[in-house]
């Protein structure tokens, strides 16, 4: 799966289903300040990864991400590391 | 003493889902029970329930505000958003004055379920997701009613089986008539789904009566056999009486009096001394006698024992043959949790609007429910003062005493 692929179904699921304004997902905006992100959306979003992209995130390793840009980056690596 | 009076009243009901509908079917006689064909796949002995309508949110409410919220929750929500818009307390009011919560309810079973399903079948508590938990518990309804609405003042729920949201009004009186609180948001709330009902229906108390869904809850009716379950969301918004006079609110009626007790028999039996104590309690504490009482929305559910019970302790409270009795579950079947509370406000609906409402499908007494005067066709009557009964398992009897103002 691209980076742009990553991207555009993270997009899609923060719109549709955390029903996040799409003008607030660019690359470098912070998932708490910019996106409005909370502690108990990052346990949702564990649950919307797997649905979409078939791994398991941790949402403590989430700690460390604070940018769109880097989510993006943090699930291709993870679905790297699985083979997919 | 404070006074405590009623000032806004919400209801989601099978028998409509606003008081007006309500009211209507009340005066009516207009039956919401029907059969829910997947049960009888899931295992029921009976398919019969009340039916509602599921509630649509999508766009009323944010999306953390409506993930959070069970079944029981969602019918909680529009119950009290109507309560509210109706006792003229919108959002800026709620911030600025402290508003308790005291609601019934005493389950969530889809929620638990539901996530014990997902456990099972992915091995993995961490694709339960944020809001299983706060569906699950029983206080999700006060939970969730108090984050939405910003409720500051006192947050409980009130778990009492089938007198929870009785119980809850009682209670919400009295922290206002203890001047610990001038509003309180009460009521009851209670889900509609196979998953919740399962193992009530294994105990063999549900009527079978499903060639004819509409007769099939007949409260003290000779032929009844069993209740039917049913739910949604009854909300009640108490008020100090001085305080709803300063700001000019509508008042719908005055919480005279609250009686309450238990059985201290077996966990399934009903009983005439704590019955009757309750009523005699609640009459008691109103400054009132039995013969001032106007009505009796009676809690007779259509089983056998418990109507049986009821019919006795009704008569040695008031005498044979005289306060008018019905039991408003003929029409909405048995809703549980919710029942204490929108009984209570059934009853508002009867009193203001000048009429009883029917105890549909009761043809004639047994032996045990001889004797009362049950009222079985819609009539106009003007009442100044009702009683409300509600009991549950375990043995616990509450009693509302209301007056029209």
């Amino acid at each position: 799966m691209t980076r742009e692929e990553v991207k555009n179904t993270v997009n899609g699921f923060l719109v549709e289903d955390l029903e996040i304004e799409e003008n607030k997902l660019r690359e470098d905006a912070l998932l708490k300040e910019d996106v409005g992100i909370d502690s108990l959306d990052f346990v949702d979003i564990v649950v919307l990864v797997e649905e979409k992209f078939g791994i398991k995130i941790k949402a403590e390793e989430m700690a460390g991400v604070k940018t769109l840009g880097a989510f993006y980056d943090y699930v291709e690596s993870r679905l790297e590391v699985s083979g997919k | 003493m404070r006074r405590v009076v009623i000032t806004g009243i919400g209801i989601y009901s099978c028998i409509g889902q606003s008081a007006d509908e309500v009211s209507n079917s009340l005066r009516s006689g207009r039956s919401g029970i029907g059969i829910e064909e997947m049960r009888i796949a899931y295992g029921y002995r009976s398919p019969l329930t009340g039916i509602l309508p599921q509630p649509q949110l999508r766009g009323v409410l944010d999306r953390r505000q409506r993930v959070r919220l069970p079944q029981e929750g969602e019918y909680a929500y529009i119950s009290t958003k109507q309560a509210f818009e109706d006792a003229g307390m919108d959002e800026q009011y709620r911030r600025d004055n402290e508003i308790g919560v005291f609601f019934g309810n005493d389950s969530s079973a889809k929620a638990v379920i539901e996530s014990h399903e997902t456990v099972v079948r992915e091995k993995d508590t961490t694709l339960l997701g944020a809001s299983s938990l706060f569906q699950s518990m029983t206080s999700t309804v006060t939970m969730n009613l108090s984050t939405i609405f910003s409720l500051r003042g006192v947050n409980i729920t009130v778990s009492a089986a089938c007198a929870s949201g009785s119980h809850s009004v009682g209670l919400a009186a009295t922290f206002i008539r203890q001047g610990m609180q001038d509003i309180v948001v009460c009521g009851g709330a209670q889900e509609v789904n196979h998953l919740s009902m399962v193992s009530f229906d294994g105990l063999g108390a549900f009527s079978l009566r499903t060639d004819n869904p509409q007769g099939a809850s007949r409260p003290f009716d000779a032929s009844r056999d069993g209740l039917v379950p049913s739910g949604g969301s009854a909300t009640l918004i108490l008020e100090e009486y001085e305080h709803a006079k300063r700001r000019g609110a509508k008042i719908y009626a005055e919480v005279l009096g609250y009686g309450f007790s238990s059985n201290g028999g077996k966990i399934s039996e009903p009983s005439v001394e704590g019955a009757s104590l309750a009523m005699k309690r609640a009459i008691a504490d109103a400054a009132l006698s039995a013969s001032d009482i106007g009505y009796v929305n009676a809690h007779a559910t259509s089983t056998r024992l418990g109507d049986a019970t009821e019919a006795l302790a009704i008569k040695q409270v008031f005498g044979r043959d005289s306060v008018p009795v019905t039991s408003t579950k003929s029409m909405t079947g048995h809703e549980c949790w919710m029942s204490g509370a929108s009984e209570v406000l059934y009853s508002i609906l009867m009193m203001k609007g000048g009429f009883i409402a029917p105890n549909i499908n009761f043809e004639k007494p047994d032996s045990d429910t001889e004797g009362l005067n049950i009222v079985s066709r819609p009539t106009d009557k003007k009442m100044e003062v009702c009683l409300s009964n509600a009991f549950g398992f375990g043995g616990t009897n509450s009693a509302l005493v209301l007056k029209n103002l």
